[in-house]
């Protein structure tokens, strides 16, 4: 074996002999690295703040919608059915016995007017019982009550957002009314700000009124879209889920083999879902960063063929003056190692400053595990052994004779 | 010069298969090198002294017969083994120098050494600068070997045939790319080097050569067609003093 350093000091020589080709060769495995770092940070980011939304709102929340299905013969999209009615909320509320909190929701969007301004918003028809399922909390002001849920009345409480689009003067939104579809609502409660919401949006653009009010005096249905359920704890989230699914089979008339025309979903299963589709996502980004890394790699095989068939006459001579073929292997091997993990090093440092630059610019949330930044190192440093390797052969295999030879 | 046989050939066959034709280079070689000769093999193109030397500096094995160098039979030695005898036992000089580029004379030197774990860093060091002391580079050992003259390439060459203490010196056609005063300092080197007791073997065509070796093997068509000794040896250095000094 020859001496380990001495390969070393010969390796890093030869390239720096050639430094434009090494940095030209090298960059394939930069884009490479760089991007696998940069893809897997982006999944790894937007899967965490998926799940910590998500834990935000309360892991034992459950939440029942109508499923996808048929309706006169036209097979329509979940919410746009019409299935999930007030009835079915009320026979939950009174015979599941793992739940804490219910609430039916209704939901409406349109400007909501106040005075000269105006605001694009939501309006969310609920019972009171809604803000201790979604874990809002009001700052001022009070709730509406279920004697304003029975009488239709026309009491909202609203989102800080909302109070910042429309009370620009900084007037105290209590007691003034505001309109929603020409419906003026009188404002009695304001929520405390709760910021970004799952998918980036704002959970304080809202308004929540009584149900009953949104579903008569603004939407004209007699149906509900969904019904929100917070089980008593999380272990009962599983029990609640069941119990549910068969007190609005009953309801409905569903026979044995008939499929449930409602779905009901717990915050938990949506997190394992999130994170599914978030790890799909990273990788299909992780696979796309692989390809280029791939490529960088054989851009690598591509110009170790080159070295050694350019140098094949000081193959020849280190033969002849007693390199042995695994002396030979070994210095190629350690040139296209080397080249890989410098490759790979830079790659490493492009790869943070491009995700620094990513997430201050566009505000996607990354994160760099150290487990990423050691794949990318162990992949360029395999990289290098893997595509290195058959040039490397190539130039061991030589004959002393025919290498000397060679011009 | 002592009685110890540095080279010993017996019956040395070379075939080679070209298509279907079986190509016999060498025909039976037998002939041996005492420790201390300086031996000059001679033959033109074709004649097989390109395999033979191949031979003799086990970069090749014979077909048939065996080859002993310094009382090692080598025919049936394994690559690694050859690659191991070659580090330790020969010295080789090439025509075109074969030097790494954009190296220093004092790494070129150092070359053989760094396939031979038994010498240290520092080791290596010391024996190259000494090597080259002896080729009479001590001022260029840290010129890149672009920057230097055939002449000097050549004896950082030589240099680094030495490093090794080899057994025997093979140098083919070692003055083939020199112009001829240059080629006789070559000869002049070769000869002190002869002088402090090394064996060296001198492949060329140059006849003229034979006249400065002690001895002289012409090799024809595979066969050793003459093995004379040469009783009258020139000095290279007389050469180069009598030589019309160049003009500029």
């Amino acid at each position: 074996m020859g001496n380990l350093g001495s390969l070393f000091k010969i390796a890093i020589r030869a390239l720096l002999n050639n430094k434009t080709r090494s940095l030209l060769t090298m960059f394939g495995i930069i884009i490479g690295v760089a991007s696998v770092i940069t893809m897997l940070a982006i999944g790894e980011g937007s899967k965490k703040s998926i799940q910590s939304t998500i834990e935000g709102m309360g892991s034992n929340m459950i939440t029942i919608f109508p499923s996808s299905g048929k309706m006169g013969g036209v097979h329509q999209g979940g919410s746009t059915m019409q299935t999930l009615r007030i009835e079915d909320y009320e026979a939950v509320k009174k015979k599941c016995e793992f739940i804490s909190d219910i609430s039916p929701l209704v939901n409406a969007s349109g400007q909501a007017i106040y005075g000269s301004n105006n605001t694009p918003t939501s309006m969310y028809g609920v019972t009171a019982d809604y803000l201790n399922v979604t874990k809002y909390k009001l700052k001022s002001g009070k709730l509406f009550t279920d004697r304003d849920v029975r009488c239709n009345a026309k009491v909202c409480v609203i989102g800080q957002t909302v109070v910042d689009n429309l009370f620009t003067n900084n007037e105290n939104p209590i007691g003034q009314y505001i309109r929603f579809k020409s419906i003026p609502f009188q404002v009695i409660g304001v929520l405390e700000e709760k910021g970004e919401g799952t998918m980036g949006n704002d959970q304080d653009d809202i308004i929540f009124a009584p149900y009953t009010s949104v579903q008569k005096r603004i939407l004209a249905i007699t149906h509900i879209n969904r019904i929100v359920a917070s089980a008593i704890s999380d272990n009962d989230t599983d029990s609640a889920i069941a119990q549910i699914s068969e007190i609005i089979r009953e309801k409905h008339d569903l026979q044995g083999g008939e499929e449930n025309d409602f779905n009901v979903r717990s915050q938990k299963e949506m997190l394992s879902m999130m994170s599914t589709t978030m790890d799909t996502l990273t990788i299909l980004l992780a696979c796309v960063a692989g390809i280029s890394l791939f490529i960088g790699g054989v851009g690598i095989m591509n110009i170790m063929y080159v070295s050694v068939t350019e140098r094949t006459k000081e193959i020849g001579l280190r033969m002849s003056i007693g390199a042995r073929g695994r002396d030979i292997m070994l210095q190629f091997l350690i040139e296209s190692v080397l080249l890989c993990v410098t490759g790979g090093i830079l790659g490493i440092i492009l790869g943070f400053t491009a995700t620094w630059a990513l997430s201050s610019l566009s505000g996607w949330p990354t994160l760099i595990s150290s487990s990423s930044v050691a794949l990318s190192f162990f992949v360029s440093t395999l990289t290098g052994i893997f595509f290195g390797w058959s040039p490397a052969r190539k130039a061991a295999r030589l004959d002393p004779i025919e290498a000397l030879r060679y011009e | 010069m002592s009685d110890k046989k540095i080279i010993e050939t017996i019956d040395l066959r070379r075939d080679f298969i070209v298509g279907d034709e079986t190509v016999r280079a060498l025909k039976g070689i037998n002939f041996s090198v005492k420790e201390g000769e300086f031996v000059t093999i001679m033959g033109t193109s074709g004649s097989g002294k390109s395999t033979l030397l191949n031979i003799l500096g086990c970069l090749d094995t014979p077909t048939s017969g065996e080859y002993l160098l310094d009382g090692i039979p080598v025919k049936n030695m394994h690559r690694n083994e050859r690659a191991f005898l070659r580090n330790r036992k020969i010295g080789f000089v090439f025509q075109s120098y074969n030097l790494l580029p954009k190296t220093t004379a004092l790494e070129n030197v150092e070359l053989p050494l760094i396939y031979n774990s038994t010498v240290t860093a520092k080791e290596r060091r010391e024996r190259a600068e000494q090597a080259l002391i002896s080729v009479g580079l001590k001022d260029r050992m840290y010129h890149k070997s672009n920057q230097m003259s055939g002449g000097q390439m050549q004896r950082v060459a030589i240099a680094r045939a030495l490093v090794n203490n080899p057994v025997i010196i093979l140098a083919d056609e070692a003055t083939g790319n020199l112009d001829t005063r240059t080629s006789f300092e070559i000869l002049c080197l070769f000869q002190d080097l002869q002088k402090q007791g090394k064996t060296i073997a001198f492949v060329t065509h140059n006849p003229e050569l034979e006249f400065y070796s002690g001895r002289s093997i012409i090799l024809k068509d595979g066969h050793v067609t003459d093995d004379r000794v040469n009783n009258e040896i020139r000095l290279a250095a007389e050469t180069l003093a009598n030589m019309p000094k160049e003009e500029d």
